[in-house]
């Protein structure tokens, strides 16, 4: 999933880059130990059911853009985290911050760009 | 129903679930009609259950039909055959007195919905991806129009929402991207004829046709208000209908949108849900405009009125999702809120309204409610359902 840093040289910027993505995922193994089991089997099921009633069962899209783990994987996560929390105004993607904690999103986008277990 | 019937009647589901071929009729020389019978979507397994209002119960599955994680469906004019619309662009033609799939073809990328024509020749399907309607010969589903909803001037398809049929061979959708409304005139199946409404508003999210056909009204997401288009004067051109209803306040996040299906109306007040607020929208028929609100439980999704219309049953958006409500219209109280279960997603009254069947996902389960009392009188076990559609949809304009 950090294929999307490489970069010829390494640099001061490519150090911050690559710090940061270590850091991210750092931060989501801690939180998936911090979820309980039964809670990520909630958060599963809600991103297929209701993430899903937008953008499929399946994540293969729908009113909303396909979530498949193969399109989210080159995605950077702390803007996917901030999509879900805070939606995107003026479209149909809304803020998830009233429904979700920051620890819970940041598990959802790690899972989403693994690709989504089975319920 | 006697013990025997209802032994019998188990012993043919499960030879139907075995897959062997079978009849819905308790043998092949009977003769039944479908008048009493329904499909509900399983949406999470691509299946659906044939079933009998009359007796409350299961009579086939079928599978084979792809993705249904949305889905939905019409009824040819002899109630016999389901067109089953999925999420993944299958279109699918289920015979329901055999319980099984006659053809099936995968027409799109991505679709939402579609709906038959007046005369029951054509079905015509509602497109993501790519973004526009097909239309098909009801009896051998081969590609009859393709109409691309091409918008502005880069050629960019828009997504196609709330596609309905309407009288004079017509077909009426909204486009998503584009905010337009079009009208298609299929009097010449091959070669459609197209009048499209620009500048509607912004987001047209669902479409719904009264009961006469002869009012076209789309709900906006990307703003206060429903656009209103009157099919016997397209020259008038399409009408703003309750404007600014938010008052000017920020909405709620919307984690479902809700649907325009069907005609919550009775006598000349029509009931609709509001997008982002927890209030039921009251519109006066006469002049169009706003004749009150009604303060609910969550954010509507389906506002549907009993047959008779003296009730409208309401269910709401996640999180919001386990409750029912029924408000007496001429009163315009709620008289009942009911706990069905986690996530109830439609409602479907029987034909002259003394049930409504309730599915509720994430319970597995489809309640039938009587409407009078409100006690719950019978549950059937399906997988993850989601849809309810009863044959008399086959001869309503617009279902």
């Amino acid at each position: 999933m950090h294929k999307h840093w490489h970069r010829p040289k390494p640099s001061p910027g490519f150090l911050t880059v690559f710090l940061a993505g270590f850091m991210t995922v750092q931060a989501a193994a801690a939180e998936e130990q911090t979820i309980p089991a039964e809670r990520q089997q909630e958060l599963i099921h809600l991103l297929k059911q209701d993430c899903g009633s937008c953008h499929g069962l399946t994540l293969e899209g729908g009113l909303g853009p396909p979530l498949l783990a193969s399109l989210m994987a080159g995605k950077p996560q702390i803007w996917l985290r901030q999509v879900i929390l805070d939606g995107i105004p003026g479209t149909a993607m809304p803020p998830w911050r009233p429904i979700l904690s920051e620890n819970e999103v940041g598990w959802l986008v790690t899972a989403m760009q693994k690709g989504v277990p089975d319920e | 129903m006697n013990d025997k019937m209802t032994c019998l009647r188990r012993a043919l589901l499960a030879l139907l679930l075995a897959g062997m071929a079978g009849c819905v009729c308790a043998n092949k020389s009977a003769l039944r009609g479908t008048g009493d019978l329904g499909v509900i979507i399983e949406r999470a397994a691509g299946t659906m259950l044939v079933v009998e209002t009359a007796t409350q119960s299961t009579l086939a599955r079928v599978d084979g039909l792809g993705n249904l994680s949305h889905a939905s469906v019409v009824y040819s004019r002899d109630e016999r055959f389901a067109y089953v619309f999925g999420r993944d662009g299958g279109l699918s033609k289920v015979d329901i007195l055999r319980g099984a799939l006659v053809k099936r073809v995968e027409q799109s990328g991505n679709s939402i919905g579609g709906a038959i024509s007046q005369d029951g020749r054509l079905v015509a399907v509602g497109n993501y991806e790519p973004g526009g309607v097909k239309v098909f010969d009801a009896n051998s589903l081969e590609l009859v129009a393709d109409i691309p909803a091409e918008y502005g001037d880069s050629g960019k398809l828009s997504k196609v929402i709330g596609l309905v049929d309407a009288p004079g061979q017509r077909f009426v959708f909204s486009l998503w991207d584009a905010g337009e409304v079009w009208v298609a005139d299929m009097q010449n199946p091959g070669k459609p004829v197209i009048t499209k409404f620009t500048d509607i508003g912004s987001f047209p999210y669902d479409g719904l046709i009264t009961p006469d056909g002869r009012y076209y009204i789309a709900g906006l997401f990307g703003e206060d208000g429903l656009v209103l288009l009157d099919l016997w004067n397209l020259d008038a051109g399409v009408k703003r209908i309750m404007p600014g209803y938010g008052r000017g306040e920020e909405k709620l996040p919307v984690y479902k949108m809700p649907h325009l299906e069907g005609w919550a109306a009775a006598g000349d007040m029509m009931l609709l849900p509001a997008i982002g607020r927890h209030e039921v929208l009251i519109v006066d028929q006469r002049n169009w405009q706003e004749a009150g609100r009604i303060a609910v439980h969550g954010q509507p999704v389906f506002v549907m009125a009993r047959p008779d219309g003296r009730q409208v049953w309401v269910n709401f958006a996640f999180p919001d999702n386990d409750t029912v409500q029924v408000i007496d219209v001429p009163s315009q109280q709620i008289v009942k809120t009911i706990k069905p279960g986690k996530a109830v997603l439609h409602m479907e009254f029987t034909p002259r309204g003394e049930h409504v069947w309730v599915s509720v996902r994430d319970e597995d389960r489809v309640d039938v409610y009587d409407t009078a009392t409100f006690s719950r009188l019978a549950t059937l076990p399906a997988d993850k359902p989601s849809g309810i559609f009863f044959t008399s949809r086959a001869h309503k304009i617009g279902l």
